[in-house]
């Protein structure tokens, strides 16, 4: 039953903090979407070329979802929101998979740090998810400026794709354009390649470095053209007419894979009995403030029906099963913040059995971390998280992590944030993760720094700790936002709160293309 | 005593006089060309019997295998219908030379008047208005005093009906050809390439009396029928009493019909036709078999034609005097064909066949409507036969109100299957001309109603895309439960292009459309609200109003039906496959036929308009035109090829500037 007390009180205010946070994020991903900007656009289409998202519209099968990954990678860096290239998971004949897109309107496609972190992203998703890799090429190759951070760790690229390969999941290569030097191994790691006549070109040194190295003369096409490859180097397996034409010939080669699922099929579905759009005011703005997060699993769940676990036990961490656009799940989810010991026991033992039954967890973060202080030092606090920790590092079962609120401190690591691996971790605007929380850093470094003074017997400049504490605050502030952070690939995308039930869904299905894994070797300890 | 009635015909016609037979308590017999293995008027016959083969000679037009049938189905009367023997002196011979009971006139009655020449002649000694005609000699070419006549010309077969073998010629350089290709179809069709030349009356009425003789000498003159609009010389809309026949006109020409009928000793039902024009009255023919528009005549009398004939045919008198007309009736003619290519004739699968609202079948009705059909839900239809699928006829209080139900039917009408004249009916019954009664056989030409479909099918092709996005969405085998198209970071909707294909040729129509958490986003539609979509059905509501488009998809077509009109869309491959173009010039087989004739060859020059091929297909020649002047560069027909839809026949290359 919802308490949830949507014309009065807190919730208005709330809905619209929300709803401005929203407006932002479309904001940020509306500048990924214009990717190089209208003259480069304009450019791109003159050449009667497609966009990166215009290919991958034509590419997955009409009025099917497309869930768009780090779109907001790079923000806050020197390189454009989105680093030039679209990811994400689409149906394709059927097939889920994972597209990679150049965009070649931003500088030409290249590949910068960001760029380089999002793809592997991609590769690891697919890989770990078994789900086919499709890539829409067309990049100048590697931002030169920045290539100390690329040259060495983009070795993985092909790596990847011949390792995707090697574990059964196919790798299919469509080439718009350029695709030279380093990038032509895009192609030539892949399964299946297909070039666009007159467009693609894959050579590993164009006609001045030829010229260069050995003073040949030669000019584009007979170097790495796709009729040349289609024709002589058996590099394209097939020569498409036109962009449309490469599309179409992908798709059929993704039907012509006869994939098959490995995991679950998903079981009937019901929709959630409360309105999912009441999910804007259910966080408050200031984070201190605890919510319910039963209110958010009632406007996510099938039927709103959540059987919980242990509610006597350990209060400040929900724990239960339900199931979401069919698949059973359970879900771990922070009431007020604060793990105790209690909470970190019952989440241990909640793990391990949801590794008995092969049923993969969802986290629902907005805790504050560990509780501290001697009571619970001394009542093992470390030990019990570290069980926590344990457990959540060492379950085979598949996880999904929603930041909702606060994400901070080890709490973090125990509802299996970025570092534990989760196969998808997704931010709400209100979401906000550090090592603690700014003002809290703040305040420490300020008791540090007051006694590190009285220890050398100096006078402690209040005014120069007011502007620290200020500084450090704002700083700590602005780096544990979600863009922020997302921008740095610690999340795969900020979403609309309203989107997360179709979001999970959509990774719960991508999920079960795996096998499910096998379980750990003990039985479930009792806590 | 009739026991068991053998109908020597196919289609609608079969099924409306088995009908009456089973009113009757008469047992029927089907006969079905290998064409015809299934259809309706086969499967619901008491008996049915094969005729071998498809074509009309080795089928419905053989004497032989017919009278056998009979023998076979053991039936002891043979009805024609129209078309095919119905007016075939020697067939009646030998259904009677057979010992069985003819359903129509004598013989002879049917010889006199088979000849067009001959009847005009017979028809004018017995004092009755005809135009004056030239026969023309025999052999090709002779056409001689022609060169006289008032141009229009007409030229006719004179074993004609249905258009078939009628030509306009409007200048004397024509006449020859024309003479030519009459010739030839009116002997393919009747085997008999006899024609004749009268004088072309343009924008006159075309007006018959309908006539039914007993054996008593009582003769009926059953009123009059309007069949002024035509295309191709072929009826589409008929209709009685005619808007343009006062009561003396009527007067007059069911006297001058009631003579005609009794000149020949004529027996059974028949039709008189004639042009009017103004003060002119004159007879063009007299039809000696039931006429395809006899249902208005059937509703305004409230008689059932097919009884009278059958009952005449036993020998029972008719009584003294007709009953009294009543109302108004207006029959169509529904046929596969498409106006926007001159009428081309249209073959395939007739998915879907359903008029609503019909009272009666094959029967007549009072205030209501009837529907004559020879085809049904999934019927196919072939290129042997006339492509007409049904008539539909309402019966109304007065002309309006008689227009007003036909027009609301038909454009109500589910017809999922090839193009048919449906939007051009509907425009016809609504045009205030037609409305005003100002009906003639240049109706068409004069007025060409726009048969392509309203501005409004855009939102027929909105309402097809979410129907077809509810299909995709219903079809997912992964993420079944998301919602349809949902994007997290959105940047274009979702698009689909569709072939509209009304009648007015291609015109393509795109749809983009978003389905997003606060309803429907679509370009060019922005107050429109989706209510509902499912695969077969979508509710739209715009300016407050709500309207519910019915979807159906057949053979990668998309059929909406709404209250805004019927529209037939093909949706279009968004990643098309590469063609080869064709090379300019190239001239393509309309539809699929027999190469008739070659008029040019390969390396010569052409000139524009000249006729480079000639194709049959559907029992009518089409000429395939230079549409240029050029040189023939490339040629792929030889008379006897059979051709596919499409093919090239050759390629003109055009003359250099």
């Amino acid at each position: 039953m919802s308490r949830l007390e949507t014309s009065s009180g807190d919730y208005p205010a709330r809905r619209e903090a929300m709803l401005a946070k929203l407006a932002e994020l479309e904001a940020e991903q509306a500048k990924a979407v214009a990717g190089g900007g209208e003259k480069y656009v304009e450019r791109h289409r003159r050449r009667g070329k497609l966009l990166a998202r215009e290919r991958i519209e034509l590419l997955l099968d009409p009025d099917s979802a497309f869930l768009e990954l780090s779109p907001l990678a790079g923000w806050g860096s020197d390189f454009p929101v989105g680093a030039s290239v679209v990811t994400g998971i689409g149906v394709v004949e059927g097939v889920e998979c994972v597209i990679v897109a150049n965009d070649p309107t931003v500088r030409g496609g290249a590949s910068n740090p960001w760029t380089l972190r999002k793809t592997l992203r991609a590769a690891d998703i697919a890989l770990e998810n078994r789900l086919p890799l499709v890539n829409l090429v067309e990049s100048g190759g590697a931002d030169l400026p920045t290539q100390k951070e690329i040259f060495i760790p983009g070795g993985r690229i092909f790596r990847d794709l011949t390792r995707l390969s090697a574990a059964g999941i196919p790798t299919i290569a469509l080439v718009f354009g350029n695709s030279t030097a380093g990038g032509a191994y895009v192609p030539g790691m892949s399964d299946h390649v297909v070039m666009v006549r007159e467009r693609a070109k894959v050579f590993l040194g164009g006609p001045p470095l030829v010229k260069m190295a050995t003073g040949e003369e030669a000019d584009d096409e007979s170097l790495g053209g796709a009729e040349m490859h289609a024709r002589v180097s058996g590099l394209a397996d097939y020569l498409a007419a036109d962009e449309h034409d490469a599309l179409r010939i992908g798709r059929r080669i993704v039907r012509g894979l006869n994939w098959v699922k490995r995991g679950h099929a998903a079981g009937a579905a019901r929709d959630p009995l409360y309105d999912e759009d009441e999910l804007l005011g259910i966080v408050p703005e200031d984070l201190r403030i605890p919510f319910d997060p039963r209110e958010v699993i009632a406007r996510v769940v099938d039927g709103s029906v959540f059987d919980e676990f242990k509610p006597l036990y350990g209060a400040s961490l929900v724990t239960g099963w339900a199931r979401l656009h069919g698949y059973p799940v359970g879900i771990l989810a922070n009431a007020r913040g604060v793990l105790f010991s209690e909470e970190a026991q019952k989440a241990a033992q909640f793990i391990q059995l949801a590794n008995q039954a092969r049923t993969p967890l969802i986290f629902l973060q907005n805790t504050t971390g560990y509780m501290v202080g001697q009571e619970y030092e001394q009542g093992g606090i470390i030990k019990h998280g570290a069980m926590m920790i344990n457990a959540v590092s060492n379950s085979t079962v598949p996880h999904l992590t929603v930041v909702m609120g606060a994400s901070y401190g080890a709490g973090n690591y125990g509802m299996c944030g970025r570092a534990y691996a989760p196969r998808f971790l997704f931010s709400w605007p209100s979401a906000k993760s550090a090592v603690m929380g700014p003002a809290q850093l703040a305040g420490v470094l300020s008791i540090v720094g007051r006694a590190a003074a009285q220890a050398r017997g100096q006078v402690y400049d209040e005014e120069a700790d007011a502007a620290m504490r200020a500084m450090v605050e704002a700083q700590i502030e602005a780096e544990s936002l979600p863009f922020f952070l997302s921008g740095r690939l610690y999340d795969d995308g900020v979403i609309d709160p309203r989107d997360t039930r179709t979001v999970l869904g959509l990774c719960l299905s991508a999920v079960n293309s795996a096998p499910a894994p096998e379980p750990a070797g003990f039985g479930v300890f009792r806590m | 005593m009739i026991t068991r009635l053998l109908v020597a015909n196919r289609g609608e016609i079969a099924r409306r006089v088995f009908r009456t037979c089973r009113a009757l308590g008469i047992e029927t017999v089907a006969v079905f060309s290998d064409a015809d293995d299934g259809a309706p008027h086969a499967a619901e016959a008491d008996h049915a019997v094969r005729l071998p083969g498809a074509r009309p000679a080795d089928t419905y037009l053989s004497i032989e295998k017919i009278v056998e049938a009979a023998r076979r189905g053991g039936a002891d009367a043979v009805h024609p219908g129209y078309g095919f023997l119905s007016e075939n002196a020697a067939f009646a011979r030998a259904v009677l030379d057979a010992g069985l009971t003819w359903v129509g006139p004598d013989p002879a009655a049917i010889a006199a008047m088979g000849s067009k020449i001959e009847a005009k002649s017979l028809m004018a000694a017995a004092g009755v208005p005809t135009l004056p005609s030239l026969a023309v000699p025999a052999a090709a070419g002779a056409v001689g005093a022609a060169g006289d006549w008032p141009y229009p010309l007409l030229v006719k077969a004179s074993a004609g009906g249905g258009g078939r073998g009628m030509r306009v010629v409007r200048t004397p350089g024509e006449l020859g050809r024309e003479i030519e290709a009459a010739r030839r179809e009116a002997e393919a069709a009747f085997g008999d390439g006899t024609v004749f030349v009268e004088p072309l009356l343009e924008r006159a009425r075309h007006i018959e009396v309908q006539i039914l003789a007993d054996a008593h000498g009582t003769v009926w003159a059953l009123g009059e029928r309007e069949c002024s609009i035509q295309r191709r010389h072929q009826k589409v809309v008929e209709e009685t009493p005619s808007p343009g026949v006062s009561p003396e006109l009527r007067a007059r020409l069911c006297e001058a019909a009631v003579r005609a009928a009794r000149a020949i000793g004529y027996i059974g039902a028949g039709t008189v036709e004639f042009l009017v024009k103004d003060d002119t009255v004159a007879f063009l023919e007299m039809n000696t078999r039931l006429q395809v528009e006899h249902p208005v005549t059937e509703c305004v009398h409230r008689v059932d034609l097919v009884e009278l004939q059958l009952r005449i045919a036993e020998g029972e008198p008719l009584p003294p005097a007709p009953p009294e007309p009543g109302g108004h009736a207006i029959e169509v003619r529904l046929y596969a064909e498409d106006p926007a290519r001159d009428w081309l004739p249209q073959s395939g699968v007739l998915h879907r066949f359903d008029v609503p609202g019909v009272d009666a079948r094959f029967s007549p009705v009072t205030h209501g409507l009837r529907l004559d059909s020879g085809v049904e839900d999934g019927s196919e239809i072939g290129v042997h036969y006339d492509p007409m699928l049904a008539k539909v006829v309402a019966h109304g209080v007065n002309r309006a109100d008689a227009a007003r139900r036909l027009a609301a039917a038909l454009a109500r009408a589910r017809v999922h299957g090839p193009v048919t004249n449906r939007d051009l009916l509907v425009a016809v019954l609504r045009h205030p001309s037609f409305l005003a009664g100002e009906t003639h056989t240049g109706f068409l030409d004069e007025h060409a109603p726009a048969a392509s479909p309203s501005g409004e099918y855009g939102l027929s092709a909105l309402a097809a895309a979410l129907a077809e996005a509810a299909a995709n969405r219903a079809a997912a085998t992964v993420q079944a439960g998301l919602p349809s198209g949902w994007r997290n970071v959105p940047s274009q909707p979702q698009r689909v292009s569709f072939q509209v294909d009304g009648g007015t040729g291609a015109d393509v129509c795109a749809v983009a459309y978003r389905l997003t958490r606060d309803g429907l986003r679509a370009d060019g539609f922005p107050g429109t609200v989706l209510v509902g979509a499912t695969p077969g059905t979508v509710v739209l509501e715009t300016s407050g109003v709500r309207r519910r488009f019915s979807v159906a998809r057949h053979d990668g077509v998309t059929y909406v039906d709404s209250p805004l009109g019927a529209v037939r869309l093909t949706p279009l491959p968004r990643l098309p496959e590469p063609v080869e173009t064709l090379a300019p010039g190239s001239l393509l087989a309309p539809m699929p036929g027999t190469v008739l004739r070659v008029e040019v060859k390969s390396g010569e020059p052409v000139a524009a308009g000249q006729v480079v091929v000639v194709l049959e297909a559907m029992k009518m020649e089409h000429r395939i035109i230079a549409p240029a002047g050029g040189t023939v560069a490339e040629l792929n027909a030889t008379p006897g090829r059979q051709v596919e839809a499409g093919a090239v026949l050759a390629v003109i290359e055009e003359e250099q500037a």
